[in-house]
């Protein structure tokens, strides 16, 4: 980058601006009076009892350190949020909202920001922002290929691992040629959630970075002419799977939790999820037997990170600052890695952290199904959203009506 | 018994809990409609499309119709058979139980029953079928949506015995059928040519509402249903809730098909009824007695009950059983070891939830019992007669699809700034729980003995005594199981308390519905029981209360 075009960005973030480390410090004294009282409304999935205690638990943080009542509105699905996002919007209400903080990534936060739902840039304004390791951890301003601009600031970090129970399989395949064979070999013991659904999505995405001649053409949109070429392997790829999955593929678990139970009640020998430390955590909650590990393929899987969004109209704008910088304390963010707790991985850069937070972070036990930073291999950046809208509709149209 | 006196007020309740229905409804369909033909014919051609729309709307039609169809059988069948006999009020205790379990504990509870890793297959495992893994078989989520239908026969069953139950006494089932008995009937001959006729022009309206919602259901469709097509009601939800927002015009549009597809089941169910009643004279005027079929359908009823009652009470417990599991893997009967754990951490939010549900159901269904005794009243008093169009107009939130109505309803509600808080999701549960509240009333409302009324007028009691002396006292049965009903439809709210309260107003429901889409099922059998106590606390208040207030009163005890 030039060093003038540099100079450039920097200037055009507001919170740089014509703005000293000490009148960010007293902008932020502000937002904290402001905020004291407030009772901030977070959008977040509710689907995991693991996760809803970990809000719970910033809650009470919050409270107790800044008079901030947080107030954890737990939903089926992420769109949920963004539809009444959307629907106040449509209805002129430009202030007063609802939703105040939203738990979001991809697709989601690529519909509001282009649909002006998003309040920012904020980012630079939290206090823990510099704390970020945004270089080592592109993903935490990459949002599937789409920069963030300080509209979102990330909470944790994820990647797709593989989950198998080690007392029912010994070697685990490590390429996706090794997956197949597996299959053929054990059929029905292998399935993964239907698309559109995220992870089932996740999967595919996975397989063109193993199947495609040239995977980087997944960071930049779609190329109608030459898409049906590119993606031809993938298809191939699955045609041969299908008939070996878990019900001849003639029904697909519904989403991550579902794919999980099927490993639970042993329907099936293979399962995955977005997070290293889900199986951990799920064997110290009794819902996994402690036999269960975690393997990554060969050459890496996807990762990305997950993200709170303000929106545009949110009624209490300063709370929902200062949760979302709550969130990126380095105490909140160890709790949040540890395996007892959620297992998800921090966004912190460590170098950047007091020698009293490293060493916390130091000292957490893996947990044992665990893999350590370097067992879990390179990072696969996120494809262009664009990717998953058009593969997930083309598996409806392939495979979306059983024969 | 026209009343000059009668206040002026009680005149304009129908029109004003027809406007009640008629306008969130309007502003709904106009918000389904709208989106659904914005960019002219675009919506329709994305949804022609779409490669499971044929199987998808047959799977709609063919599982609500067969659903509807079983259930109505059966309800009939359980009550030719066994009306007045001590196998039947057994049954009767189990109805309310069972007819408060939500749909989505009720479907996720039947999952874990029949499923290949499921609680039957683990009981016989390995020692009966040598399984150590589970089969790979494909029963749950099946094509033909079998183990939907299914699970909706085992929730509507139940629901259409009560309403089969609060219309018997109404049209004097017991005289007919000791008529058709002295005639030398048997008791399903009997039943069939002197019970049923009358007794299935009561019951019409419920099997329209359970025709409409078995065929747009989306929670137990998810769990049951087949997914590779989903039916058209789940697909809607799905494009509903895709995050690039892109696909909400062709959700619209789906919803008007659905909607289209609604209204033709219920003309393909009148033509049904038409040739069923011809058939039904046809054999009746053959005047053969038919007693030769009675054991076979006591039989057959016997077996229904106990499988319809029993998948879903084990269901149940298997989800009551994990909410207190440890690890339980297959093929252990039973959990490795129990645990308190999801109980202990689900108690501090139960409470306050708990409270918040039962406030809600209960504004809801006071406001609806008002209404619909204003509305009934005010039709005995100036001698109204519904008409059709008004009817189908009170019905219309029970035949709109839910999830087509309430963004629109929403828009109302936003732009009025009236969303968000208890009050206003109340007022949204008023617009489903008034037609089910007004459904049970109805008939008992408009049988009761007109003469009563006269003998009283004619002593000199004005209509307000009589309203509240004697008709109210007497339909006391009714009206408690109307409100216990009420309340069942209220605490089991999902998308109007989402959508009107914003996600601030946390109902049992919402809740349950959050957790269930994680899986989590220890967390789902704690809030199943849950969702459970409230209605079964009403409907079994509902049973207990006549008898004994009316302990001294044989007769009145018959009338529930």
């Amino acid at each position: 980058m030039h060093r003038r075009s540099a100079l450039k960005l920097i200037a055009s973030l507001p919170a740089f601006a014509g703005l000293s480390t000490k009148a960010l410090a007293s902008e932020w004294d502000g937002i904290l009076s402001q905020a004291r009282g407030q009772t901030v409304y977070w959008h977040a999935w509710g689907g995991d009892p693991k996760i809803n205690d970990f809000i719970a638990w910033i809650g009470a943080t919050a409270s107790e350190r800044y008079g901030v009542t947080l107030e954890h509105v737990k939903l089926a699905s992420t769109a949920d949020a963004v539809a009444r996002v959307l629907a106040e919007q449509q209805a002129g209400q430009t202030t007063g909202g609802a939703v105040d903080l939203i738990w979001i990534n991809g697709e989601n936060f690529a519909a509001m920001k282009a649909q002006g739902l998003l309040f920012g840039p904020f980012t630079e304004t939290l206090p823990n922002w510099p704390l970020v390791d945004t270089t080592g951890k592109p993903a935490t301003v990459t949002d599937f290929t789409l920069p963030t601009e300080g509209f979102e600031s990330p909470w944790a970090m994820a990647q797709l691992v593989f989950e198998y129970d080690s007392a029912r399989l010994s070697q685990p395949p490590q390429t996706l040629a090794a997956l197949a064979d597996w299959a053929a070999a054990n059929p029905g013991r292998l399935t993964y959630p239907q698309p559109p659904d995220y992870l089932g999505t996740t999967f595919l995405k996975q397989v063109l970075y193993g199947v495609m001649d040239d995977p980087a053409l997944l960071q930049s949109p779609v190329d109608e002419p030459r898409y049906d070429a590119q993606v031809a392997p993938l298809w191939a790829f699955l045609d041969r799977l299908h008939p070996n999955l878990w019900r001849a593929a003639q029904a697909f678990p519904q989403n991550e939790p579902a794919l999980g139970q099927l490993l639970a009640d042993g329907e099936i020998d293979i399962a995955f999820a977005f997070n290293p430390g889900r199986a951990s955590a799920e064997i110290a909650a009794g819902n996994l037997p402690d036999s269960v590990r975690t393997f990554v393929l060969e050459g890496g899987t996807i990762g990305n990170a997950s993200f709170v969004a303000i929106p545009f109209n949110a009624a209490h704008q300063a709370g929902a600052l200062v949760i979302a910088n709550l969130i990126l304390d380095p105490e909140v963010q160890v709790r949040a890695q540890d395996p007892a707790i959620l297992g998800f991985q921090t966004v912190l850069d460590l170098a950047r952290l007091s020698p009293e937070d490293r060493a916390r972070f130091e000292a957490l036990e893996l947990g044992v199904a665990t893999l350590s930073p370097a067992e879990l291999g390179p990072v696969l950046l996120e494809p262009h959203a664009s990717w998953m809208t058009r593969i997930a509709q083309d598996w409806t149209a392939r495979y979306g009506v059983a024969q | 018994m026209t009343d000059a006196a009668a206040p002026g007020w009680l005149r304009l309740v129908p029109p004003l809990t027809l406007a009640l229905m008629a306008l969130p409804v309007a502003a709904g369909l106009a918000g389904t409609a709208l989106p659904a033909f914005r960019d002219g014919a675009a919506a329709f051609a994305t949804l022609a499309a779409w490669p499971g729309l044929p199987r998808g709307a047959l799977l709609s039609l063919g599982t609500g119709i067969a659903a509807t169809l079983l259930s109505l059988t059966l309800t009939l069948l359980i009550l030719a058979a066994f009306a007045g006999t001590p196998t039947f009020a057994r049954i009767r205790r189990l109805i309310a139980p069972l007819l408060s379990v939500p749909h989505a504990a009720a479907a996720l509870g039947l999952a874990f029953l029949i499923a290949p890793s499921g609680w039957i297959a683990r009981a016989l495992s390995p020692w009966a079928t040598g399984w150590q893994a589970p089969p790979d078989l494909l029963i749950l989520n099946d094509p033909w949506g079998v183990s939907l239908t299914l699970g909706l026969v085992a929730k509507e069953l139940p629901f259409l015995l009560l309403m089969a139950l609060a219309a018997l006494p109404q049209i004097d089932a017991d005289r007919r059928l000791a008529t058709a008995a002295t005639l030398g009937y048997g008791r399903i001959a009997g039943f069939a040519f002197t019970t049923l006729p009358a007794l299935y022009a009561q019951l019409r309206l419920p099997v329209y509402a359970v025709l409409a919602y078995g065929m747009t259901v989306v929670d137990m469709a998810m769990i049951l249903g087949p997914t590779l097509p989903p039916t058209l009601s789940t697909q809607i939800v799905l494009w509903m809730g895709e995050a690039s927002l892109g696909q909400r015009d062709t959700a619209a549009a789906a919803a008007v098909l659905q909607f289209a597809l609604v209204l033709a089941a219920i003309a393909l169910w009148r033509l049904a009824e038409v040739a069923g009643r011809r058939l039904l004279i046809s054999i009746a005027v053959r005047g053969h007695r038919h007693c030769a079929l009675d054991r076979p359908a006591a039989g057959a009823a016997r077996l229904a009950a106990a499988i319809t009652g029993g998948s879903l009470i084990l269901g149940l417990a298997g989800l009551a059983l994990w909410s207190v599991a440890g690890l339980w893997q297959f093929p252990d009967a039973l959990p490795e070891n129990l645990s308190l754990r999801t109980w202990a951490g689900a108690a501090p939010v139960l409470s306050e939830t708990m409270a918040l549900t039962l406030a809600i159901a209960a504004a809801a269904t006071l406001a609806a019992l008002a209404l619909s005794l204003g509305c009934l009243e005010a039709e005995a008093r100036f001698n109204l007669t519904p008409t059709h169009r008004a009817l189908t107009l009170l019905y219309l939130p029970l035949l709109v699809p839910q999830v087509a109505f309430l963004p629109g309803l929403q828009g109302l509600a936003l732009a009025a700034g009236l969303d968000g808080d208890a009050l206003a999701v109340a007022a949204a549960h008023l617009i489903f729980v008034l037609p089910y509240v007004f459904l049970s009333l109805a008939g008992p409302f408009r049988a009761w003995d007109r003469r009563i009324a006269i003998s009283a007028a004619t002593l000199g009691a004005s209509p307000a005594a009589i309203f509240w002396r004697l008709r109210l006292p007497m339909l006391l049965a009714p009206v408690l199981t109307a409100s216990a009903v009420g309340i069942a439809v209220s605490v089991g709210q999902y998308l109007p308390t989402l959508l009107i309260g914003g996600g601030r107003v946390e109902t049992l429901t919402t809740e349950a519905v959050a957790l269930s889409s994680g899986g989590n099922r220890r967390l789902i059998g704690a809030y199943a029981v849950l969702q459970m106590v409230l209605p079964a606390l009403g409907f079994g208040l509902a049973l207990l209360i006549p008898g004994q207030i009316w302990r001294n009163r044989r007769d009145m005890r018959g009338v529930a």
